[in-house]
């Protein structure tokens, strides 16, 4: 987690990425196990390497190479409904991963430290989210979220229409479960007596908290924000379900716009949102660095 | 209660569940004392420091920090601190943010904390170490952080459980004498919990042996050492050899064994023992003498005729396996005084000897 990583390890790590081919005979086991590797790379990021070039492309097919533009990134932004979903899928990821992260926490913090009863019960139902088949998620919250609106209506007399809210309602739903493994595997390495050294200089429970427990799991914690984050910022499935008229979310969006016709521009909002990710990624690993 | 004590137990209980990890201690602990808590591991000794630091509370019994009930006082309200067994710093912290803890807790002046640590630094000589982080440091360094952190608040009592348990033996040797001689620089009292019983001879003013959960003897070093009241004292502390026996004469403070092959042994009874009473007698191997059979002199000391079985030379002594004629083996250490290659200082397997002892330096003990 926060250990640091032994010197010659990270001296190693820091040498060339090539294959060390040059060490030793060149023999076929050697060269077999480097295609083995290139191969499988090629697999993995071949796709998103075609994706990203033909963003460039002024094809407006996006399927050959006929010279470099930036035209489809200009298209895109200039697209009110691509641009709208964009700044929903933003809203919705935002609002769900604060929440989501806040009491996936708390309930990773209640496992681990706590005998309550019902907590194998508990341990048991938490992971369900993860498991369960994603359609039958979707299906479950749609059927609750239009119970709950008809409750709504017969109480307050008001009619509510399905929104963003019961979006950021439904990843909120399945991202707990997800920030609740991260946070409890960074608990379960945490050495306890650092806590009781914190008390034995006399802190309270609530300064030991903030100054011992919560800086130590943040890595953690960091970590379930942003894998929410991201699963909110893909959500096709849930997002379809529980959004609401006129609110449409970006992959929804780019589904409806790829039915239609693929287009550059697909594959340059595809492209924004894949460098966003990464970037995301990149920060979240330089903050762990830090520390 | 005594005012001069820093720490006392009265009847002190801990149960987990069904098992008493603490049974019923009683304990009284003298301010500015180098005391340890000694004991093989799960006798309860460190469950004993974790109450007097306040992770546990008792389940049972008194306990009192200078004379005021601290029985239930949650860790941060006492006026104690631990250096823990794996040291326990804030890995995120500065060694000066890890000294610097206990005082901002007490919400002490700025100025006045920067001084403070900085004199706790000096103090276990890491002057110039304040800026790095506690993984940049060897475990005799984060060993010193963890001392400074914990005397820098000026407690009452400092708690030590097994601190030099992970050093190397000759970075183990330095701490120990540190250790005490900055327990006298300071004054405060050190309770310090270890199994080493070497460790724990070295350092402590008084010593208290506990096993299962009870305090069997407290006392000195020396009283620990040469008087052990009980059987389990005797084989925890150093090394000895026991020879069962019954109890067949006793007066004052001395009394005899009969083993059941007929061998009569004499010796000193820390504890009173009855007639006929099973008993142990434990020589240190160091306490007899192995003499030729012609030099015996049976008057003032018993004696024991042996054959010397095997020869351990280690340097500054001799060990010495011999063989009584009834098939029993006893350890006999002899330093050596002279020095000289010639093999006949020296004794040989096989030879015949007298083991000599005076009743003094031999124990009669009872379970």
């Amino acid at each position: 987690m926060i250990e640091a990583q032994p010197q010659n390890q990270r001296a190693q790590r820091a040498g060339s990425w090539w294959p060390r081919l040059n060490r030793g005979a060149l023999t076929w086991g050697r060269l077999t196990l480097t295609l083995h590797a290139f191969l499988m790379y090629l697999f993995l990021y071949g796709p998103i390497l075609v994706l990203v070039v033909f963003s460039f492309t002024r094809d407006e097919f996006g399927v050959r190479w006929t010279g470099f533009t930036l035209e489809w990134y200009v298209r895109m932004f200039a697209n009110d409904r691509l641009m709208g979903a964009a700044g929903n899928t933003l809203y919705v990821a935002f609002v769900s991963t604060v929440v989501s992260t806040i009491l996936g926490t708390l309930l990773a913090l209640a496992m681990e430290r706590h005998r309550f009863r019902g907590r194998t019960g508990v341990d048991a139902v938490i992971y369900l989210p993860v498991v369960i088949p994603e359609i039958a998620m979707a299906v479950s919250l749609l059927a609750f979220s239009s119970l709950a609106l008809e409750f709504i209506r017969v109480v307050t007399g008001e009619v509510v229409r399905r929104s963003l809210v019961t979006v950021i309602i439904g990843h909120i739903a399945f991202s707990i479960s997800f920030v609740t493994i991260v946070v409890r595997a960074s608990l379960k390495h945490f050495d306890r007596r650092l806590e009781e050294a914190a008390r034995d200089l006399g802190a309270n429970s609530w300064q030991t908290f903030w100054r011992i427990t919560f800086p130590m799991i943040l890595p953690g914690i960091l970590g379930g924000a942003l894998l929410a984050f991201t699963l909110s910022l893909d959500n096709f499935i849930i997002s379809l379900f529980l959004s609401g008229p006129g609110t449409s979310l970006l992959p929804v969006e780019v589904y409806n716009k790829v039915r239609r016709a693929v287009t550059p521009e697909i594959n340059a909002i595809s492209t924004l949102m894949l460098a966003f990710s990464i970037t995301l990624v990149v920060l979240s690993q330089l903050v762990q660095r830090r520390r | 209660m005594h005012k001069g004590y820093a720490i006392e137990l009265a009847n002190v209980v801990k149960r987990f569940g069904e098992v008493a990890a603490v049974d019923h201690v009683t304990l009284q602990i003298h301010d500015g004392e180098f005391f340890s808590l000694l004991g093989p591991s799960g006798c309860g000794k460190t469950t004993t420091l974790r109450m007097i630091a306040g992770f546990e509370y008792p389940s049972g019994g008194e306990l009192m920090i200078h004379g005021r009930p601290m029985a239930t006082v949650p860790p941060h309200h006492r006026p104690v601190n631990t250096v823990f067994q794996s040291y326990a710093l804030f890995p995120h912290m500065t060694v000066a943010q890890n000294v610097a803890f206990g005082l901002k807790m007490k919400r002490v002046p700025r100025a006045e904390l920067g001084a403070r640590v900085q004199a706790a630094l000096d103090m276990v000589r890491l002057a110039g170490f304040a800026e790095r982080y506690p993984r940049q440091m060897s475990g005799g360094q984060q060993q010193r952080v963890a001392l400074a952190r914990a005397l820098v608040n000026q407690p009452e009592v400092l708690l030590l459980d097994e601190p030099l348990g992970a050093l190397d033996q000759k970075l183990r040797k330095e701490m120990q004498l540190e250790l005490k001689s900055l327990q006298h620089r300071v004054g405060i009292t050190f309770i310090f919990v270890t199994h080493d019983q070497e460790e724990a001879l070295t350092m402590s003013d008084r010593i208290a042996v506990m096993n299962q959960g009870k305090v069997l003897q407290v006392g000195t070093p020396t009283e620990i050492y040469e008087r052990p009241t009980c059987k389990f004292v005797a084989d925890f502390i150093g090394e000895t050899n026991f020879i069962e026996g019954k109890v067949v004469e006793q007066s004052d403070e001395y009394a005899t064994i009969q083993t059941p092959d007929g061998l009569q042994l004499r010796g000193y009874t820390p504890r009173p023992v009855n007639l006929g009473e099973a008993a142990t007698l434990s020589l240190r191997p160091e306490k007899a003498r192995l003499v030729l059979p012609s030099h015996a002199r049976p008057d003032d000391a018993f004696t024991m005729p042996v054959h010397v079985e095997m020869i351990t030379y280690i340097g500054s002594d001799t060990r010495i396996t011999v063989r009584l004629n009834e098939g029993r083996t006893l350890d006999v250490w002899e330093q050596n005084t002279l020095s000289t290659l010639d093999r006949n200082a020296y004794w040989q397997p096989g030879e015949a000897a007298v083991l000599v002892c005076p009743p003094a330096n031999a124990l009669v003990l009872t379970e």
